[in-house]
């Protein structure tokens, strides 16, 4: 079933005033605007505004030439939007799972519910009776397809129920618009005259897909959305679905400016909140703290864990490092607790005491108490990456994600044991213009190489960069004291990329 | 003075002892009577050892690694993770671990921790010993911090001696002030043996190591090497040539049997 609310914005701010349609403030000409780059825009007019020829789309200028009494409220799309995941919600009463269309309409699959109201006829009859009720102008459809059914809630008769299989002899009199195509197609298809969902489909398949085949997104190509409305192709919808949240709070009767007494409140909500999760079997990966000032702030705090946990002690102890800052103030009032995002974690045994107090932390719970003081950025864990750039070979992941699947590690020749994260450039006495390098100088300190072997030339990604940039030929170096080097030439004589080449300093062997 | 006089004002000028420590071990290591010489492969018990070495030099770090896998006597069959702390001084200073030059079996297994001051580095290295998952803690700090003094380094060695998790901490460009660890290295880097088929090339990371201070061992130089399975050791400042590239000999066997 396809519900189209026609006057959305409309309605929304007729609730909003209390007055029923063309009553009251709706009797006079009034419009929704936008504000635009070129000015204020009209996107919503009512009757009286269109009877005197304001239209939504027009210019607020235009239309004041037509109507000067025309009054204006701004329009609200966040709070439309808002509106119809709510109305998305409500709309599941005829089945048991609903998509948004925005700007403006609902998607509900109603199949094998509609016995449950005696028959699709009355299951139309009561969203349409329902809808009313809530002061909706709205039109509903049912059709075996969600394109069937938005094509008849916009553009077909009211009330239109389809069944049976010869859909498109039943749909061949809709205009092409109800193909829920974007407007320069459907400007083409005007000016190909082609109007008709019937003159679509006499006209062949092959001259369509030749037509349009490079044009990828169903909203572009006639063809894709004729098999949707069809049912030829699927068409897959995201579904809106309620997530109930874990929360606990408790409201003070004195409001408290000091930390000890905000540390037991906080240890009573974990307790509460480790309850709440046990008897959904979940565990929190996120939490967030919002503590409600007297004198009328929030101060939130988040915590974000790197397992599912639900351990009061833990959450507390995490939770302490960020409430050092916290400034109470005139005192708190109300303290909640929340956990916007949770995964599975079934129950375990528990830890017996002596164990516990032997075996220390969890690594869980380790990379925790580090994350929360020094921040996620400093706790990490090289991860493999297909590039034979030294400094491209490795990234950075958070760690305890599972590793991603690399079919073979790169196998280099020799790696330092560390990479410093900018190369600093030396000075090098070498063989020109390609030899070994003979003596260099580093942090001040003048180096005589003993033994050298290179080159190892890494030449540059050219699927990655510029044309520009230089090879680069790696020299894997001992000096005359023992230490190991890592140093490599940018670029050769002569090139054409830049002078004479430099010498940089990269990795620090073992 | 004689030797039994200087004993005994040697045992009122001792300080309290250590927790685990036992009064005659301490006796025998002011009298000079100590157990046994250190050798690679030796269980040490040691959980808290520090290692000091230069800071445009990567020996510290890799002769602290060295010494964490002999401690784990290189077993291919532990999968635990194991933690690198660094401050960010040491960070500068000697750069980033990087995956493709760590050892096979410890390079998906590490997790590193770039800390930004040495109070941080030393929290993390705490919380890295208290957890019982870790292989063993690896810390890099760079000079003498005012954070890391003996009452921080006390507190290392309690964790880790309470915890069982061994770390070893790496002192880049520092004084040997006071420190609480069991064992005390100083490394620098020594001069490798050829490879036999690149004679020019750069061989086997190859260290001078002083023991300078223990409990249970005598203090001595070494020359220590990192071959692929153990850490070798030769007395310092024998020279031979590097076998390490060498097909082992066939033996009995037919060559055809591989």
């Amino acid at each position: 079933m396809a519900i189209w609310c026609a006057d959305l914005a409309l309605d929304r701010w007729r609730l909003a005033e209390g007055c029923a349609a063309g009553e009251g403030s709706d009797a006079a000409p009034l419009a929704l605007i936008a504000e635009t780059a070129h000015g204020p825009r009209i996107a919503a007019v009512n009757a009286a505004g269109a009877a005197e020829g304001a239209r939504a789309g027009a210019m607020l200028a235009d239309a004041r030439a037509l109507c000067p009494a025309l009054a204006v409220r701004p329009a609200d799309p966040a709070g439309d939007l808002a509106f119809l995941e709510a109305l998305a919600l409500w709309a599941q009463r005829w089945g048991p799972w609903s998509a948004l269309d925005p700007p403006d309409g609902l998607i509900v699959d109603t199949t094998g519910a509609a016995h449950l109201f005696g028959g699709e006829a009355m299951l139309l009859a009561d969203a349409r009776a329902q809808l009313a009720r809530r002061g909706l102008v709205a039109r509903a459809a049912i059709a075996p397809t969600a394109g069937a059914a938005w094509a008849l809630a916009h553009y077909g008769p009211e009330s239109a129920i389809l069944e049976g299989a010869d859909l498109m002899d039943r749909l061949a009199g809709l205009p092409v618009a109800a193909l829920r195509l974007d407007d320069d197609v459907l400007l083409l298809l005007r000016r190909l005259g082609l109007k008709r969902l019937g003159d679509l489909a006499g006209i062949g398949r092959e001259a369509l897909a030749r037509r349009f085949r490079n044009r990828r997104s169903p909203g572009a190509n006639p063809l894709v959305r004729l098999d949707q409305l069809l049912g030829r192709v699927p068409e897959p919808l995201l579904p809106v679905i309620a997530a109930q949240q874990p929360m606990v709070q408790r409201r003070l009767m004195e409001p408290i400016r000091h930390r000890p007494l905000l540390d037991r409140v906080l240890m009573d909500l974990a307790e509460d909140m480790a309850r709440a999760l046990e008897g959904r079997g979940e565990g929190a990966r996120r939490l967030e703290l919002a503590a409600w000032k007297v004198d009328g702030d929030v101060l939130v705090r988040r915590l974000e864990m790197a397992a599912a946990t639900r351990d009061p002690a833990h959450v507390c102890r995490l939770f302490a490092a960020r409430l050092d800052d916290l400034d109470a103030g005139f005192g708190i009032e109300l303290v909640r607790l929340s956990a916007p995002w949770t995964e599975p974690l079934a129950l375990a045994q528990a830890e017996l005491d002596a164990a516990a107090e032997r075996h220390g932390t969890s690594l869980a719970a380790c990379i925790d108490r580090l994350t929360v003081r020094l921040g996620t950025e400093a706790v990490r864990r090289p991860v493999p990456r297909a590039s034979h750039l030294p400094e491209r070979a490795q990234r950075w992941a958070p760690p305890l994600e599972p590793m991603p699947g690399l079919q073979e590690d790169f196998a280099f020749h020799e790696r330092p044991l560390k990479l410093l994260d900018r190369p600093e450039p030396i000075a090098v006495i070498y063989e020109a213009p390609d030899g070994l390098p003979r003596l260099f100088r580093w942090r001040g300190g003048v180096h005589e190489i003993a033994r050298a072997e290179g080159p190892e030339r890494i030449a540059p990604e050219w699927w990655r960069e510029r044309s520009t940039v230089r090879l680069r030929d790696y020299y894997r170096i001992e000096d005359s004291t023992g230490r190991r080097y890592w140093i490599y030439r940018h670029g050769l004589a002569g090139d054409g990329r830049g002078g004479a080449p430099e010498w940089f300093l990269q990795g620090l062997c073992a | 003075m004689n030797r039994i006089e200087a004993r005994s004002e040697v045992h009122v000028l001792s300080p309290p002892l250590a927790a685990g420590l036992r009064r005659g071990s301490v006796s025998r290591v002011l009298s000079g009577a100590k157990s046994a010489r250190w050798r690679p492969g030796v269980t040490t018990g040691c959980r808290h050892a520090e290692v000091f070495a230069p800071a445009g030099e990567a020996s510290g770090a890799a002769l602290a690694l060295a010494l964490a896998r002999d401690a784990l006597g290189f077993d291919a069959e532990d999968q635990r993770l194991w933690l690198w702390v660094q401050d960010k001084a040491a960070l500068r200073l000697s750069g980033r671990p990087y995956r493709p030059g760590l050892p096979p079996h410890l390079r998906h297994r590490l997790i590193h921790v770039a800390a930004t001051t040495p109070e941080d580095a030393l929290f993390a290295l705490e919380e890295g010993l208290r957890c019982r998952d870790l292989a063993f803690v690896i810390g890099e700090i760079a000079g003498n911090p005012r954070a890391l003094d003996f009452t921080a380094s006390r507190r290392l060695s309690l964790a880790a001696e309470k915890h069982g998790t061994a770390l070893w901490l790496v002192r880049l460009d520092a004084r040997s002030d006071l420190g609480s660890a069991r064992m005390r290295w100083r490394v620098t880097a020594a001069a490798s043996p050829p490879p036999r088929w690149n004679p020019q090339a750069p061989g086997r990371a190859t260290w001078n190591a002083e023991l300078f201070r223990a409990h249970t061992f005598q203090p001595g130089y070494w020359t220590l090497r990192d071959d692929d399975t153990a850490l070798a050791a030769e007395p310092a400042g024998s020279g031979t040539p590097d076998h390490g590239d060498l097909v082992r000999g066939s033996g009995a066997r037919s060559l055809a049997a591989g």
